[in-house]
């Protein structure tokens, strides 16, 4: 690497540590969460976890709110399909997914910031896994620092 | 006599619409220009900004703004109109909401005049000028106002006290807003004048709008014959009624085209998109991905359709621009 002053952007990207919100099923991602902290696996400490009692509770603007407040990244995670305590929740959040995954995409918001998995409660390992992926693509990309907010928009936008 | 209250009007990033549903209040402006004296209205009498300016502050009881904020002038005025009104009041969607204009926000600043001024096939721009704040001329200088990067909704901007829903509201809206405005008992600061509830609750055809549907398609309205009956979500076409403020009386409906929702939403809901985006998708058949994304794909613009009047108002408030080309250009400034 050359010998040169880092820009603002680096230095921040070089100390950056990804802020995750994590909704978690109570009846499956919640207990597999809590089994890889009690089986002492190490993953990463960016995430917040949320305890929702279906993922079908995880409504879109929570999703945005968590993006608004200074999320870097939004993992939802719920029974697999057919497994659900209350039938169909799943099915409405993959569709609430895929419908909020354009949207997202068309706000200029990377892909990867937003996941959706099915982890059933003995999928410890695979908590592990997918949190500690997830930071590493969300590190990848930095942080998200949404623009504008109110303050922002007069200090930062010169007029032409 | 008592002295009458005073009201101003005034117009931002707007169409004109607006002040067009305030004249549409037909005879009844009659009574409206009995009531009040109207101060300032640019749209339609000869006041300036320098006689605003000289009135002593608070000394109108209400300006009615509407249109957007995009530019530093329409932000300058808003902070003037607010410092000399009791009550400011957003008017219409643009204001409320940040309206149609607040569709820009999806571009930045400079694709946005790179496209006006220099790329759309009807422009004749040899020279490649682009607008400028700063213009000097034969010795002579002159300041323009400011183009913003991000079209924001009046309470973005300023305080504001009530809104006016609608694009533009009808004159049945704006009647009864008036009516409240004048009269003893104000409503909480913030309140959205117009029921707090779902425009299906006020829709005639809200008995045939099911509990269930399992949407394959959704359709727009020129692929089907509209059955003039029957709820238009169950008929596969979007309708944001759901996700709307009633006040219209389904005004859209009624002429047999879905709500667009330019009543924004109610006071329970923080992002109206986000609102729908959860009631449409539940609606949704299919329970693989691949089936599901087929018929969302019917779907060609969701931003466009589901924030179609709210997108500065939204949680993401714009489209997310890189960073890293904005830093630059704050530092090369
Ligand atoms: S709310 Fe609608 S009618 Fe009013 S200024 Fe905006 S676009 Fe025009
Ligand atoms: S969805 Fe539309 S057509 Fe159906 S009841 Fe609601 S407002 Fe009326
Ligand atoms: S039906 Fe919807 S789009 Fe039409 S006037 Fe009413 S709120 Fe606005
Ligand atoms: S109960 Fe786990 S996703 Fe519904």
């Amino acid at each position: 690497m050359r010998n040169r002053d880092l820009t603002p952007s680096e230095k921040s990207q070089a100390t950056f540590e990804p802020r995750i919100v994590a909704f978690f099923c109570n009846w499956c991602t919640y207990l597999a969460a809590d089994l890889a902290g009690t089986s002492r696996m190490k993953y990463a400490p960016n995430v917040r976890v949320i305890r929702v009692m279906c993922s079908g509770r995880v409504d879109p603007q929570f999703v945005l709110d968590a993006f608004a407040h200074g999320a870097d990244g939004v993992f939802i995670g719920g029974c697999h399909p057919g497994d659900c305590h209350y039938q169909e929740g799943n099915y409405k959040t993959l569709r609430r997914f895929h419908l909020l995954k354009r949207v997202l995409q068309q706000m200029g918001i990377e892909d990867e910031r937003c996941r959706l998995e099915w982890i059933s409660a003995a999928e410890a390992e695979r908590v592990r896994s997918t949190i500690n992926d997830m930071v590493e693509k969300v590190r990848a990309l930095g942080p998200l620092d949404l623009i504008p907010t109110e303050e922002k928009v007069s200090a930062e936008e010169v007029a032409v | 006599m008592p002295e009458k209250p005073k009201v101003a009007f005034y117009w931002c990033a707007s169409c004109g619409g607006c002040e067009e549903a305030v004249v549409d209040l037909a005879e009844a402006i009659l009574d409206v220009i009995a009531a009040v004296d109207i101060v300032f209205w640019p749209v339609a009498l000869d006041f300036k900004r320098k006689d605003v300016e000289a009135m002593p502050e608070g000394s109108i009881l209400v300006s009615f703004v509407n249109g957007a904020i995009r530019t530093s002038e329409q932000a300058e005025m808003a902070h003037l109109l607010r410092s000399k009104s009791k009550l400011l009041v957003a008017l219409g969607a643009c204001a409320h909401l940040g309206g149609i204009p607040g569709l820009a926000n999806l571009f930045d600043r400079e694709s946005i005049l790179k496209a006006v001024y220099l790329e759309a096939p009807s422009t004749v721009n040899p020279e490649g000028s682009l607008p400028t704040t700063h213009h000097k001329d034969d010795g002579h200088s002159v300041e323009l106002p400011g183009f913003y990067n991000t079209v924001q909704a009046l309470n973005q901007v300023v305080e504001v006290d009530y809104s006016v829903p609608g694009c533009p509201p009808t004159p049945r809206i704006f009647r009864t807003a008036l009516q409240t405005l004048l009269g003893d008992e104000l409503p909480a600061k913030g309140t959205v004048l117009a029921p707090d509830c779902a425009l299906c609750d006020e829709c005639p055809r809200k008995d045939s709008k099911p509990e269930q549907l399992s949407i394959v398609e959704f359709k727009r309205p020129q692929q089907l014959l509209i059955d003039e009956q029957k709820c238009l979500l169950a008929q596969g076409l979007l309708c944001m009624g759901p996700a709307t403020r009633a006040g219209c009386e389904a005004l859209c409906v009624r002429g047999n085209m879905p709500c667009s929702g330019c009543c924004g939403p109610t006071s329970r809901v923080k992002d109206q998109g986000a609102k729908i985006l959860s009631s449409l998708a539940s609606l949704v058949a299919g329970k693989e991905a691949a089936e599901i994304d087929r018929i969302l794909a019917t779907i060609p613009d969701p931003v466009g359709t589901f924030y179609r009047y709210s997108l500065p108002a939204s949680l993401l408030h714009r489209k997310q621009l890189d960073r890293a080309s904005l830093h630059e250009a704050a530092a090369s400034k």
